[in-house]
């Protein structure tokens, strides 16, 4: 399917009671493109990202994923089908991880590909392997998740995503809660994977890692998309007054932390 | 008649069947009450009215009238319906089915008490409600819930000396019957508290060994 996007959102609109956290965003992404949203707290960042798979239907407006529409309106038990089949291909990292505790990292990373695509144990145990092994934690699958460092546990949960092996990945601050020594290890597998050419998604506070490694920057602010582009654009010459007070505020307290 | 021990020897072996008894009735009862509890919690929390309500009124009748009346009920009561129980068979149910109302409670609290990014970390990943609850929010919420548990465990251990009046030879019938051959009160009483004494220390012991062991996954 040449023709269609690889991920579309048309006018993407969200409310959670009389509060408009979305409106209208319209977002194209095409494969192996890498996708960094920035913008205020508040301004409806997570709200977008969880809108495309469905963990935060949108109010109205469609999302797409290869010409298929992820929240389609169906009757109750054909959309829990749909949306459980569709999520598979869109991998998910948390600010908090959201690693199984009473698993091991073996059983976080396999039980799914298990479950849902009927791996065989062996097969199942080849896969964490393979993936620990990219983000460098081969010798932890048999640890619990509270023997490990945040950093590694984001490292897990993205082996734990990749196993899917989704189409996309999105990420929501995924550095935001680790201590500063640790947040460099994630970013480097996020790195890696962008050279694997992963179509990403990536919602975070850290304009360096955003300008390294992202081929567009989408600045949101009172949920609009106030402007985008790439990032030599966004972060040197941005259009807009709002884009660019935002920028001036977050160096100043990335200056201050420093 | 001044105190004499020197009887309670003769009872021992009488005594230690009661005690393998009580353990008996204590797991069996324990077990049955463990799953009936999640099971219930999860048609609390989850179920279709058209079985919420009837679990619900289940649990206040239980939570609400003496377990011996339940005992009776179970024991005596339904043979007049044609189901007619062994004694320790109906004991592990009444004990089962009164302490799994008292498990349930703890577990939706439980369950209720998981985080919401375990949810949504299963959901992202494909899973579908049913199968995150079964894989990913019950084993937490049953790990959560294992030292209040315990202690309901230790009120079972306890009160499964009511089957005695249905006539399950444990601890304290046994403890009975020597006392009706030996006009020995006082003695076979202690000599069965000691019992319990000894059987609630193993048990607080396993559940000690059972929380060290959980303790890196939760
Ligand atoms: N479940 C919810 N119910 C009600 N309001 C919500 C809910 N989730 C988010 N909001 C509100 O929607 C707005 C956008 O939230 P969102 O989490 O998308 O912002 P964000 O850009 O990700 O912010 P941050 O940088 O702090 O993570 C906020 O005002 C937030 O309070
Ligand atoms: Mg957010």
């Amino acid at each position: 399917m040449p023709d269609v996007p690889f991920i579309e959102i048309r006018h993407a609109a969200k409310s959670f009671g009389a509060l408009e956290v979305l409106k209208d965003i319209n977002l194209t992404v095409d494969r192996g493109q890498i996708v960094a949203i920035i913008g205020p707290s508040g301004s409806g960042k997570s709200t977008l990202l969880r809108a495309i798979n469905e963990l935060d239907p949108l109010t109205s407006g469609e999302v797409w994923l290869e010409g298929v529409q992820i929240n389609k309106k169906l009757p109750h038990r054909q959309y829990e089908k749909h949306v459980n089949q569709v999520r598979q291909d869109i991998g998910m990292v948390f600010q908090h991880f959201n690693l199984f505790p009473h698993l091991t990292v073996r059983g976080n990373i396999t039980l799914a590909p298990k479950m849902l695509k009927g791996l065989t144990t062996e097969e199942a145990d080849r896969l964490a392997e393979e993936q620990l092994a990219k983000v460098g934690l081969s010798e932890k699958i048999d640890e619990f998740p509270s023997r490990l460092s945040g950093g590694q546990k984001q490292r897990v949960a993205i082996a734990r995503a990749l196993a899917m092996k989704p189409k996309v990945m999105l990420f929501d601050e995924a550095t935001s809660a680790l201590d500063p020594e640790l947040v460099e290890e994630v970013n480097l597998v996020m790195k890696q994977l962008a050279e694997e050419h992963m179509t990403m998604i990536i919602v975070t506070h850290e304009m360096d890692f955003a300008a390294s490694v992202c081929d567009r920057v989408l600045f949101m602010d009172q949920g609009v998309v106030v402007e985008e582009g790439p990032p030599g654009v966004i972060f040197q010459t941005p259009a807009h007054e709002r884009t660019r007070n935002f920028l001036r505020k977050h160096l100043a307290r990335a200056a201050g932390q420093a | 008649m001044g105190l004499d021990f020197t009887v309670v020897p003769d009872y021992f072996g009488v005594l230690m069947l009661g005690g393998a008894w009580t353990i008996a009735i204590t797991i069996g009862a324990g077990l049955l009450s463990f799953f009936i509890g999640i099971l219930f919690a999860v048609i609390a929390l989850y179920g279709h009215w058209s079985v919420r309500l009837p679990v619900r009124l289940f649990a206040w009748l239980f939570m609400g009238t003496p377990l011996l009346l339940q005992l009776f009920l179970i024991y005596f009561g339904l043979i007049q319906i044609g189901i007619d129980l062994p004694a320790f068979v109906a004991g592990v149910i009444g004990l089962g089915l009164h302490f799994a109302v008292y498990n349930s409670e703890l577990i939706q609290a439980s369950i209720l008490a998981v985080d919401k990014g375990q949810y949504e970390g299963a959901r992202t990943l494909g899973l579908s409600r049913g199968q995150t609850l079964r894989r990913v929010v019950i084993p937490q919420a049953v790990r959560a819930v294992v030292p209040p548990m315990g202690n309901n465990m230790i009120a079972l251990l306890k009160d499964s000396a009511l089957v005695s009046v249905i006539g399950v030879m444990e601890i304290t019938l046994a403890a009975q019957q020597a006392i009706s051959r030996t006009y020995r009160p006082f003695e076979f009483y202690l000599a069965a508290a000691a019992c319990y004494y000894v059987v609630n220390l193993a048990l607080e012991a396993g559940l000690r060994r059972l929380e060290r062991r959980i303790a890196a996954s939760r």
